[in-house]
């Protein structure tokens, strides 16, 4: 009878495991005979994400993670009053910038979904005067062009950039939303921002390509990161109309931005100690990264940072833009078939060295500054000073493109280490210009 | 009482042995059961899980040369049913309660499998090798020969 009983559990529990195979294997086939359901229209004037989420629920929900609070070994997203303070973190970058808004409030940053609001509540936009042109990366802005520009974005754009900041937010909702980087007909990726659509003109006009426009010449794998390269990039306001730009006219790399500037004589602040004319580099994920050996590879941004993943027979890619570094499964190992443990140990090496070095740097930044502020006070001639600005003008600008760029080195380690390694070589240089003058004034 | 009892218990037994060949028996057929005794390659693609594998495969140099089950099952006839039955056991149990890897991993088993028929195959190049299995085996530089991912 025992073993009646016994035999009765183990044929019900196979039939249950086979009847869950069932449901599983029947749920699998209907997911894959329908992919997608219109519940409704999306028209080109919609920036609503709520909307696009109803045909979309999958990604949908993905692209409302972006509000997670994660570490990883270098980075992190917490919001206030928790949040890293970078300047109280490491007071020598509230010395470089000496002079300019960053020394004020400059924090770790936090995923997309909160880009809106702190800018917003960031005291480089509360205690300055900013311009609307900081809008064209921190919320959803093609149907604000197509409205202030009576449907040309670039009219719209330029339109923008002239608000003020406390004006031009009056006429944004959303953070980055589905409507900036997709047609709403196709799907398709598409270019909303007139900054890239100018920016990527100038530089392949600089390799031999002219007229270039990304939305008709680019291939889908280059758009996969042209997407992200609309805000993820080095830039300056130009001008009275404080026209977004990004300096890619002579390339990509550090040094032909920096000859760029030179050009065409842009400085972004003189600094408060040295009174060198310094500027300011602000995130170049898209610029390093096309450094790299995975941009050589033709590996995209969203490869990486928004790799595919399954739901059921659906294999979506993730909304939920984040570092690879949360996701390693997904990101790294569709091509490096390694461990886990294995991929962390590698991009973590890479990224310790990085901070390493980035310290040498950073030291001798500081002693440079301290040196001129010095000579400026025992009365130094203005030729020898400015010897000494331009080598703090490069070194500056030189290891904060490595600084503000969000990948502690990873995106192109090499190509970081080298602008370090210019970076300490300037700062020194600038360090030998001044000592020469002094022992000369001390004859 | 004993009696009357243990014929019900019987009754139980043979209806639930009735429900689980009947559903099984079905579920065979549903989940094309049938295609996976076949060296059909199409078969390892019947789950959506398997397409980038499958199109890789289509795109590799070794579509000429060999199909899932010459590099995934041993050879010899029971040894690559034994391996089918466990592989197919294994793939229903992660399937079902979803416990697996979005980008899957290859089992210890699997690769040894693997590397086992690179080594048949290739025999008159391979034959003088001592190799290192798992930390360097043929597939760490030949990765992409049978299918990329």
């Amino acid at each position: 009878m025992k073993r009646n009983l016994l035999a009765v559990l183990l044929t019900a529990l196979a039939a249950f495991g086979i009847s869950a195979l069932l449901i599983n294997v029947m749920e699998r086939k209907q997911e894959a005979r329908n992919p997608f359901f219109r519940v409704v229209d999306i028209n080109d004037g919609i920036d609503d994400p709520a909307q696009w989420g109803r045909n979309f629920p999958l990604h949908y929900d993905s692209y409302k993670r972006t509000v997670d609070v994660e570490r990883t070994r270098y980075g992190g997203s917490e919001g206030l009053p928790k949040s890293q303070s970078k300047i109280e973190e490491d007071p020598r970058l509230k010395k470089m910038w000496l002079g300019y808004a960053f020394s004020v409030d400059f924090r770790e940053e936090r995923g997309h979904a909160y880009m809106l609001i702190d800018q917003q509540n960031t005291r480089r936009v509360t205690e300055f005067k900013q311009p609307g042109t900081c809008l064209n990366c921190h919320a959803s802005t093609y149907t604000t062009y197509k409205k202030l520009g009576d449907g040309d974005i670039f009219k719209g754009f330029e339109a923008l950039n002239k608000l003020t900041y406390s004006e031009a937010v009056s006429h944004v909702k959303h953070p980055v939303s589905c409507i900036d980087c997709h047609d709403p007909a196709t799907m398709q990726l598409r270019i909303t921002r007139p900054a890239f659509i100018e920016g990527i003109r100038a530089y392949k006009a600089s390799a031999g390509v002219q007229n270039y426009d990304p939305n008709t010449m680019a291939s889908a794998q280059e758009m996969r990161s042209f997407v992200c390269g609309q805000c993820h990039v080095e830039y300056y306001f130009k001008g009275e109309g404080k026209r977004l730009t990004f300096p890619w006219h002579k390339g990509l790399k550090v040094d032909q931005i920096m000859a760029y500037y030179d050009e065409v004589k842009h400085t972004d602040f003189t600094h408060k100690e040295s009174g060198a004319p310094v500027l300011k580099a602000q995130h170049p994920e898209f610029e390093m990264y096309n450094q790299g050996v995975h941009a050589r590879s033709g590996v995209s941004c969203a490869d990486c940072h928004m790799p595919y993943k399954r739901e059921g027979a659906m294999k979506i890619s993730d909304h939920h833009v984040r570092s690879p570094m949360l996701n390693i499964n997904r990101a790294c190992q569709g091509c490096h078939h390694f461990s886990e443990q294995e991929m962390k140990d590698r991009v973590e090496t890479i990224q310790t060295r990085f901070v390493h070095t980035r310290n040498l740097a950073m030291d001798a930044l500081m002693e440079l500054i301290d040196d001129t502020r010095a000579a400026r006070e025992a009365g130094a001639a203005e030729a020898t000073l400015s010897k000494a600005w331009q080598q703090q003008r490069k070194a500056q600008f030189f290891l904060d493109f490595v600084e503000a760029e969000n990948s502690t080195g990873f995106h192109a380690p090499q190509e970081a280490m080298r602008i370090l390694a210019e970076s300490v070589d300037s700062s020194r240089k600038g360090q030998i210009a001044l000592r020469g003058s002094a022992q000369r004034s001390s004859r | 009482m004993a009696q009357p009892r243990g014929s019900i218990l019987t009754a139980v037994l043979a209806a639930l042995w009735g429900v689980f060949l009947g559903v099984g028996v079905f579920t065979f057929g549903y989940a094309r059961g049938g295609s996976y005794l076949t060296d059909d390659p199409a078969a390892c693609a019947n789950c959506h899980v398997m397409r980038d594998q499958y199109a890789g495969w289509m795109k590799a140099s070794h579509r000429k040369a060999a199909v899932c089950n010459d590099c995934h099952a041993p050879a010899g006839p029971l040894a690559k049913y034994a391996t089918k039955a466990i592989n197919g056991f294994f793939h229903s149990w992660a399937f079902t309660t979803g416990l697996f890897p979005d980008r899957i991993q290859i089992t210890g088993r699997n690769f040894r499998v693997t590397e086992g028929a690179c080594l048949k195959c290739h025999a008159e190049i391979t034959a003088g090798f001592a190799t290192h299995r798992e930390r360097t085996g043929c597939l760490n530089c030949h990765a992409g020969v049978g299918h990329m991912n």
